[in-house]
C-alpha cells in the first residue's frame, strides 16, 4: 500500500503552494490554540480547571500532524524521484520538483516540532491563570 | 561573585572553541564523506538541538505553574504613591497593620499582595523575588511571592510616576517565620514611646505633622495621608529608601523635604527651629 501511495505521490504536480502546507498548518494550530485558550478562559474565569480544552488541544495537534505527515510523505517520494545523477541543479522540471519537495520537507520537519512545541505549552497549563 | 564564574565560563567556552578549531585544523581534507556530513549536520543542527529544546521546555514548564495563596495566608496591600509606599498587612485571624515603605516577609510562606494606586501608574518590583507588577489607579493587581532566603532585599518603582520616580524605592526584609510573627504581633501593638507624653511628641502635633502622619496603632491619627510613622524607628531608611533612618538625616528630611524628593506633596517646614527638628527626629527613632 505504501508502495502505491509512493508512486501516486511521485506522480503529483510540486507547486510553491504544496511548499506552504505545512506551515500553514502549523500557523492554523497556533490559532487554533489561542483562539480556542482566550474564548475558553473568558468564558469560565481565571481559576477553572481547563480539561476539555486539553482534549480540544489535542485534536487540533493530531490533525496538525496528520496534514504535516501526509506533506512530508508526498515530499519525500517526490524527492526520491528517478532522473539523472546529482548535482540536481539544471533548470529541468525534475530538478526544479526534487528542489521543491526538499523545502517542503525541511518545512514540514519545522512545523511539526513548532506544533509539539506549542501543544506541550498548553497542556500544561491547568487552569487560566 | 556572579562575574567572576561567567568570566570563567566565557574562558572555557573560547578554550574549547580555540582546542576544537586546532583539531579541525590538523585533520585531512575530505576525511569525511558527503553522506556522513550530511548525517552530522542533522543530527547534531537540528535534531540534537530540538530534542535538547524540547527537554528544557517539559522541565520549565511545571515551574511556571503560579504559587497559591489561599484565605489563610498573609496578604499584604501595598499602594504605590507620589513617591512612596503604603502598606498594610492583613494577617489572617489578626488585626491590620498599617505601614510604609519597608516590607517584611515571612521565608518559606506564600504572601498574597494587592497591588494599587491612589494617584498615577507605579510598578511594584523586587528584583530578586519576583517580577514586576503594574500599581494602576482604579485597579487591584495580585502578586503572590514566596520568599525562600531571610535577608534583605532591594524594591524599587519600575514605571515613571513623576519627578521622584527614580527615588521610589523600599526594603523588602525577608525574615524566619517565627521571627516574622513576633515581630507582627509587636507591630500591631503601639509603640510605648509613641503613648508617652513628651515634649517631642507635643512637638509634633503642634507643627501639625500627625496631620497627615498618623502614629498608628492608636497613638496619634487615623488614616495617614503620609507614610505612617508607627513604628518608623525600626525601619532600615527614611523618605522610601532614599536616607538613612538617622536623626540629622529625618531632621534634614523634616525642614527640606524637596531637597531630597523634588515634586514631594509634604511642605517644607524651613521655619522650624533645627532644635526642633532634632527633638522630632530623636522621638521619631525611639518609635520600635
Amino acid at each position: 500500500m505504501i508502495g502505491k501511495l509512493h508512486a501516486r505521490a511521485q506522480q503529483l504536480r510540486a507547486t510553491l503552494w504544496t511548499m506552504i502546507v505545512p506551515p500553514s498548518a502549523w500557523a492554523a494550530h497556533f490559532l487554533a490554540c489561542y483562539l480556542l485558550a482566550a474564548i475558553t478562559c473568558a468564558k469560565l474565569g481565571r481559576t477553572a480547571p481547563v480539561d476539555r480544552t486539553h482534549l480540544i488541544v489535542g485534536g487540533f495537534t493530531l490533525l496538525a500532524l496528520l496534514v504535516i505527515a501526509a506533506s512530508a510523505f508526498i515530499a519525500w517520494a517526490q524527492r526520491r524521484i528517478e532522473g539523472d545523477p546529482p548535482p540536481h541543479d539544471d533548470s529541468t522540471d525534475e530538478d526544479r520538483l526534487r528542489f521543491l519537495a526538499t523545502a517542503t520537507l525541511m518545512l514540514a520537519a519545522l512545523s511539526a516540532v513548532a506544533v509539539i512545541y506549542v501543544a506541550a505549552s498548553a497542556l500544561f497549563f491547568e487552569d487560566c491563570r | 561573585m556572579l562575574a567572576g564564574g561567567m568570566a570563567i565560563a566565557a574562558l572555557l567556552i573560547y578554550l574549547s572553541v580555540m582546542l576544537i578549531a586546532a583539531h579541525v585544523g590538523r585533520r585531512r581534507r575530505g576525511r569525511i564523506d558527503h553522506h556522513t556530513g550530511m548525517r552530522f549536520i542533522l543530527w547534531a543542527g537540528a535534531i540534537g538541538p530540538t530534542i535538547l529544546l524540547l527537554v528544557l521546555l517539559l522541565t520549565a514548564l511545571p515551574m511556571m505553574r503560579p504559587i497559591e495563596a489561599g484565605a489563610r495566608d498573609l496578604a499584604i496591600d501595598v499602594s504605590g504613591e507620589q513617591y512612596w509606599w503604603r502598606v498594610r498587612y492583613r494577617p489572617p485571624g489578626g488585626p491590620a497593620v498599617d505601614a510604609a515603605n519597608e516590607i517584611r516577609l515571612p521565608a518559606g510562606r506564600p504572601v498574597l499582595f494587592n497591588l494599587s494606586s491612589p494617584d498615577v501608574l507605579h510598578s511594584f518590583w523586587i528584583p530578586g523575588l519576583a517580577g514586576k507588577m503594574d500599581m494602576i489607579p482604579g485597579r487591584t493587581n495580585r502578586l503572590v511571592i514566596r520568599a525562600t532566603r531571610p535577608g534583605r532585599y532591594r524594591g524599587a518603582c519600575a514605571e515613571f510616576c513623576g519627578r521622584s520616580h527614580a527615588l521610589m524605592r523600599f526594603t523588602v526584609v525577608v525574615m524566619e517565620a517565627q521571627a516574622f510573627d513576633r515581630w507582627l504581633v509587636k507591630q500591631a501593638a503601639p509603640s510605648p514611646a509613641a503613648l508617652a507624653q513628651s515634649d517631642a511628641r507635643a512637638l509634633f502635633r503642634d507643627y501639625g505633622c500627625a496631620g497627615c502622619h498618623a502614629i498608628q496603632p492608636d497613638a496619634i491619627g487615623r488614616r495617614s495621608i503620609g507614610p505612617d510613622l508607627g513604628h518608623v524607628g525600626g525601619r532600615g531608611s527614611i523618605a522610601a529608601g532614599v536616607l538613612p533612618n538617622e536623626e540629622a538625616a529625618i531632621a534634614g528630611f523634616i525642614r527640606h523635604p524637596e531637597r531630597t524628593k523634588p515634586g514631594i506633596a509634604m511642605p517644607s517646614f524651613d521655619f522650624m527651629p533645627e532644635a526642633d527638628a532634632r527633638a522630632i527626629a530623636a522621638w521619631l527613632r525611639s518609635l520600635e
